[in-house]
């Protein structure tokens, strides 16, 4: 039943990657302007991270560089 | 045998026009479709010159740090970053146990980013120094472009292996491994809204205490102060766990709103909540101008005291006051002016940065031992900081 399932998943996961997005890409001019990247400017935002975390208990799960935020 | 179709000449102008629409649309399609937005491509070629300064609670630091990066073929880029911090600390930590004192850190990068059609292969080395600590740090990174391209899908593995040292003790080494495991997601929701899920487990091995920090804790037999310090103990591992949702919405009259929550525990004990929320306003053609509030709050560490009641109270002794209970709030300003938009030779545009952060420490259990009071009821902890960052980037 496990194994049943993993492999709809799969087959969903694998479905989506070919889907007809809901966003056209000639829809995205605005999520393409640079005041939506999340990373912007990385020697920046890394030294501002560097800031907190080494003033803060807490650490982690910040902006990522080469990729995972959408902008790179 | 082809038919031949007679056309009238205010059809073949509408057929014309039609036409020349539909070459306009497919070229604003292409367009569009080569910008940088949420696929997974390789970094642009761009170099950023940055002097950075922090100032507040007794410390000065400040230097420059330079990114360089390259592309070297259609699949292929490579990134190189040198950062420098010139440390001068008279903190209240270094005043009430120690001197004060200079230093200066060195660190060096190099990433490589290889893209394979929708997959972004990332691997990073890094090298830190300064007198009392090393550390060397190797990452990978793999990205996937997934549904249509709306969805970036992260996986991601840091190793850093660091060395503690203590200025005066030629003999003190002590190491200390640093794993970091992270899985990251970015979110088309709409044509304006952007979101991504952060989620990254980091675990701690070795000598994770300062190696100059002290406790303090009440000694009646001390008659000028009434309490005495020892070393702080630390448990040797700490695993911890950071959970962040972030969110950026594109509003009318090209602006951009966004805004952020990271939820943080560890073993230690200590639980933290981060909210941001920041504003994008470009003005005319050639300026940026943001503002950011950034609000922070931690709970102790299980083994964090102001003041032990006695000498080795606990196993473990802490009174670092990054782990004790307190807030941080921070507003920042930020100013962009770009120049020459749409060059052509080597420089194809670049921009004059300035962002000014004020920072707000409040500390609930960690007091200001320069104020002379009644053990242990000295008054609350509490400093500024002023943090600059004024960097010049170019795209070529």
């Amino acid at each position: 039943m496990c194994a049943k399932r993993l492999i709809l998943l799969g087959l969903i996961f694998i479905q989506g990657c070919s889907m007809t997005p809901w966003v056209k890409p000639y829809e995205r001019a605005h999520l393409a302007d640079p005041i939506m990247n999340f990373n912007r400017d990385p020697v920046s935002s890394s030294y501002i991270h560097h800031v907190y975390d080494a003033r803060e208990g807490a650490r982690g799960a910040g902006i990522a560089t080469g990729g995972g935020c959408g902008c790179n | 045998m082809r038919a031949k179709v007679l056309v009238e000449p205010e059809s073949l102008q509408a057929v014309a026009v039609a036409v020349i629409r539909s070459l306009r649309s497919i070229f604003l399609w292409l367009l569009l479709c080569s910008l940088p937005l949420q696929a997974t491509v390789l970094p642009e070629d761009r170099a950023d010159l940055l002097y950075h300064s922090y100032d507040g609670g007794g410390a000065e630091i400040s230097g420059p740090s330079l990114l360089v990066r390259k592309k070297f073929s259609e699949k292929a880029s490579a990134t190189f970053n040198h950062y420098v911090d010139n440390v001068s600390s008279a903190s209240i930590d270094v005043i009430t146990t120690a001197s004060p004192y200079t230093e200066q850190r060195e660190e060096n990068s190099v990433s490589v980013d290889y893209l394979n059609e929708k997959t972004l292969l990332s691997v990073g080395y890094g090298q830190s120094s300064e007198d009392d600590f090393e550390a060397s740090t190797m990452s990978v990174n793999i990205a996937q472009d997934m549904f249509g391209d709306l969805t970036t899908l992260s996986l991601g593995y840091a190793q850093g292996d660091n060395t503690v040292r203590r200025n005066g003790d030629s003999s003190f080494a002590r190491d200390v491994v640093a794993r970091n495991y992270r899985l990251s997601l970015s979110q088309v929701i709409s044509k304006d809204f952007l979101m991504a899920l952060a989620l990254e487990t980091m675990t701690d091995e070795g000598f994770l205490n300062n190696p100059y920090r002290q406790v303090r804790y009440i000694n009646p037999l001390n008659l000028t102060r009434g309490y005495d310090y020892q070393e702080e103990i630390y448990p040797n591992t700490r695993t911890s766990h950071a959970f962040a949702l972030r969110g950026r919405y594109y509003l009318p009259q090209r602006a951009a709103l966004h805004g952020g929550y990271r939820y943080f525990t560890d073993t230690w004990g200590i639980q933290a909540h981060t909210w941001e929320l920041g504003y994008t306003l470009p003005y005319k053609e050639d300026w940026l101008f943001e503002f950011n509030y950034r609000y922070y709050d931690q709970t102790r560490a299980d083994f964090y005291a102001d003041l032990f009641q006695s000498a080795d109270e606990f196993i473990f002794l802490a009174r670092d006051k990054e782990l004790s209970t307190f807030t941080t709030q921070t507003f920042g300003l930020g100013a962009s002016y770009e120049f020459r938009k749409n060059g052509s030779g080597f420089l194809k545009r670049g921009n004059i940065n300035l962002h000014y952060d004020f920072i707000r420490f409040d500390y609930a259990d960690f007091r200001d031992l320069t104020v002379s009071s009644a053990v242990g009821e000295e008054p609350l902890y509490s400093f500024d900081a002023a943090v600059i960052r004024f960097f010049v980037s170019i795209w070529f």
